[in-house]
């Protein structure tokens, strides 16, 4: 039993960063352009694809610090030269600017490295048993993942919080007009938190693609679940993106190691029921519904999110 | 007054005798894609509700459509074992009224705020439905989806594609009136006015969520019946059906259309079904050519085909488009040649991929070539950028032509009303 939590809390947790990894970045560029970029899971596909395209002749490590570079310039490039001239068009146009290069992104994806899973492999340095805890094994590419996901975190707070930059890109989160009239570069700004947002979500893909699979379904598949953290955790709050981004993972990761149904449940209370329908569905099958369900559940019981300030 | 009723609808009418007289000549392929046309026409409009008309950009448009050939699909199937009597021509009703009930439903749920957090909420409710379609089998049926058999009715047997075509036409036909129609009813203008400015709207006295839930259910009631019309074309649904790409192309066939006028879907309807028709016999990268040719309308033309007809309305009416047709050639000629060295390239990229970088031997537009080579890449990207360096030149001379012609035209203008 033990063994079974902590392996689910563990894998829960890691897979929780991740989310975290692509929300903070998603909800950084919502509160700060009021854009919400349907396309951000697609640069995390991007990182995948392109570490593994890297790490056949660079090596991982190589790979990662070039892939991480290519998908936060791509990411500069989509703001400089299509949503700033998508812009003026209003917030419509936006979403469907991204909308439609979220698409776009898998169709070339498929063009280039087809429809099938790509051989991403975890690099052999890292492949092996790291420690052993309550009978639970920690594999320490795992570990490795969830390390710099936190490396990651904490540095994007510390820039936030206490460097001069960070200040100004506060300062250009609640009041842009103002920041630009003391001087500042805001175009400039915006174009690097889009970057830095893309990158993280770059990284995200370019240490988790070898993890899970490397195919042209995992933006649709990942980001649809960072659209519901951010609704969940509210729109535009970071806490609530790490809350709801951990919350998230640990839930969808217990569900899919439970294995009973409500059938089970009823014939483990003493009562006779038939196998059948909604009662024979295993709770480890709902694994990928839950999300989505917990949204609809947000939005009826507390439409601001659990951390949010404005009502979505 | 008889006349002026003819002159009024001219275009409905003429419209009416075309579809209905034409299809008589025509083979069963051409018949299934005008039935396809048909039920895209009725579901672009029933989704141009809500973007158009009330402002809300619906990521899960899918999910009324699908749900509304599930219903139906299941109705048919009852209607197959006895159980239940509607007659054929009335079944489309049958998920017109659950796609009813269900965009009041999501109505209710995710309309407090427009915009983003709308686009977000109808997305993962597609997702809801499209991921527990595979749980729950009974409903959506596993990978093969369900199918059911048609009934016949006094005497038409719906055997023949016409039958089907026919029906399909005179429910098309229906609800573009009925569309039309309730643009001008007090629910469509308050509709707008909710799209427009929702703050002041509830001043007046008008819950705007309670305007958009509405707004939904009428969408959702239209898109039902388009989901209906499908079940009964196909005699079979599956689960992609209510799947994110449904939602997708229900988008770009309203965006390229023209979301801001009325026959802007149908024309977005009628383009988009051709492509995904057409197109997909021809290349395999089609999803990837449709997916460019929406963001070139985002990007260039945000107000669709429609928009951009209408723009030339008063241009034509004044005899005035010989002086911008000239530019608008260069323009276009620019543009041809950027197109097609764009799709020699995907096609040279797509081919070489789809034998997964082993045979490099191809042909494109009839030309034998090696993809090693330097030449084939050399000749797409020159061509790329000459035309696009060609096209922004001529992208000066053409708006030069336009404030000419749009000087003149604000002066008739004047000239018209003063006389």
């Amino acid at each position: 039993m033990i063994e079974f939590f902590i392996g689910s809390l563990l894998n829960g947790i890691s897979f929780g960063l991740l989310l975290f990894m692509l929300s903070s970045g998603l909800t950084l560029i919502f509160g700060m352009m009021g854009v919400l970029n349907f396309a951000h899971a697609s640069f995390y596909m991007v990182g995948a694809y392109v570490a593994y395209q890297f790490s056949a002749f660079a090596g991982f490590y190589p790979a990662l610090i070039i892939s991480v570079s290519i998908v936060g310039f791509l990411g500069a490039m989509v703001e400089r030269f299509g949503l700033r001239h998508v812009h003026k068009h209003g917030h419509m146009a936006e979403l469907l600017f991204t909308f439609g290069l979220a698409y776009l992104t898998v169709e070339m994806v498929k063009m280039v490295w087809g429809k099938l899973p790509v051989d991403y492999r975890i690099p052999h340095t890292l492949d092996f048993t790291l420690f052993n805890i309550f009978g639970t094994t920690v594999h320490a590419y795992k570990a490795f993942m969830m390390l710099i996901t936190i490396i990651m975190l904490i540095s994007l707070y510390m820039l936030i919080k206490s460097t001069r930059v960070g200040i100004i890109i506060q300062a250009a989160l609640s009041n842009p007009v103002m920041v630009g009239e003391l001087g500042h570069n805001v175009p400039l700004i915006f174009m690097s938190i889009f970057a830095i947002g893309c990158a993280m979500a770059g990284l995200a893909g370019g240490i988790s693609g070898n993890l899970f699979s490397t195919e042209p379904g995992m933006a649709d598949r990942l980001g649809l679940i960072v659209f519901v953290v951010v609704i969940v955790g509210g729109l535009g709050s970071i806490t609530g993106a790490l809350v709801a981004s951990i919350l998230i993972g640990i839930i969808m990761n217990f569900a899919a190691a439970i294995n009973y149904s409500l059938a089970d449940l009823i014939s483990f209370l003493g009562i006779a029921s038939s196998k059948k329908g909604i009662l024979a569905i295993k709770i480890s099958q709902t694994a990928e519904v839950l999300p989505f369900l917990l949204m609809v559940l947000i939005l009826i019981l507390r439409p601001k999110g659990l951390m949010g300030t404005r009502e979505t | 007054m008889r006349s002026s009723i003819i002159t009024r609808y001219k275009i409905w009418i003429i419209s009416a005798l075309i579809i209905s007289i034409w299809p008589l000549f025509l083979s069963d392929l051409a018949l299934s894609l005008l039935s396809q046309m048909g039920i895209a026409v009725i579901f672009a409009l029933s989704y141009n509700i809500l973007l158009g008309q009330c402002g809300l950009l619906s990521f899960g448009h899918a999910v009324f459509f699908g749900l509304g050939a599930y219903f139906t699909i299941h109705a048919l199937r009852l209607i197959n074992i006895g159980q239940l009597t509607i007659p054929t021509p009335l079944l489309p009703l049958v998920g017109a009224f659950a796609g009813l009930i269900l965009g009041i439903t999501v109505g209710l749920i995710g309309t407090r705020r427009p915009g983003a957090t709308f686009a977000l909420i109808t997305l993962g409710i597609n997702e809801l439905v499209h991921s527990s379609a595979l749980m729950f089998i009974d409903f959506f049926g596993s990978e093969t989806g369900i199918s059911a058999k048609r009934e016949g009715w006094l005497g038409i047997t719906f055997g023949s594609q016409l039958e089907v075509y026919y029906l399909i036409v005179i429910w098309t036909f229906i609800c573009i009136i009925l569309i039309y129609a309730f643009t001008g009813t007090p629910l469509g203008r308050i509709s707008n006015a909710v799209r427009d400015n929702p703050e002041r709207t509830g001043f007046i006295g008008y819950s705007p969520v309670m305007v958009r839930a509405l707004i939904m259910m009428v969408s959702g009631f239209f898109a039902g019946l388009a989901g209906g019309l499908y079940a009964i074309n196909w005699e079979l649904v599956t689960y992609e059906n209510v799947g994110i790409m449904q939602s997708a192309f229900v988008l770009f066939m309203v965006f390229i259309g023209g979301a801001g006028y009325f026959f802007g879907p149908i024309i977005g309807a009628v383009i988009v079904t051709f492509i995904t028709l057409y197109l997909s016999a021809f290349t395999g990268a089609w999803m990837l050519y449709l997916g460019l040719f929406f963001m070139v309308m985002v990007l260039f033309a945000p107000s669709g085909i429609a928009g951009i007809l209408m723009l030339h309305k008063p241009v034509w009416q004044r005899k005035l488009l010989r002086r911008i047709i000239l530019s608008y050639i260069v323009a276009l000629f620019s543009c041809f040649v950027i197109t097609l060295s764009g799709i020699g390239l995907i096609e040279i990229i797509f081919h070489w991929s789809s034998t997964g970088y082993t045979n490099s031997v191809m042909t494109v537009y009839g030309i034998k070539f090696d993809a090693k080579g330097f030449l084939p890449w050399a000749i797409t990207f020159a061509g790329i950028i000459l035309g696009g360096y060609f096209f922004k030149k001529s992208l000066s001379n053409v708006k030069k032509n336009w404030s000419l012609v749009s000087i003149e035209l604000q002066s008739k203008c004047h000239d018209d009303s003063s006389n």
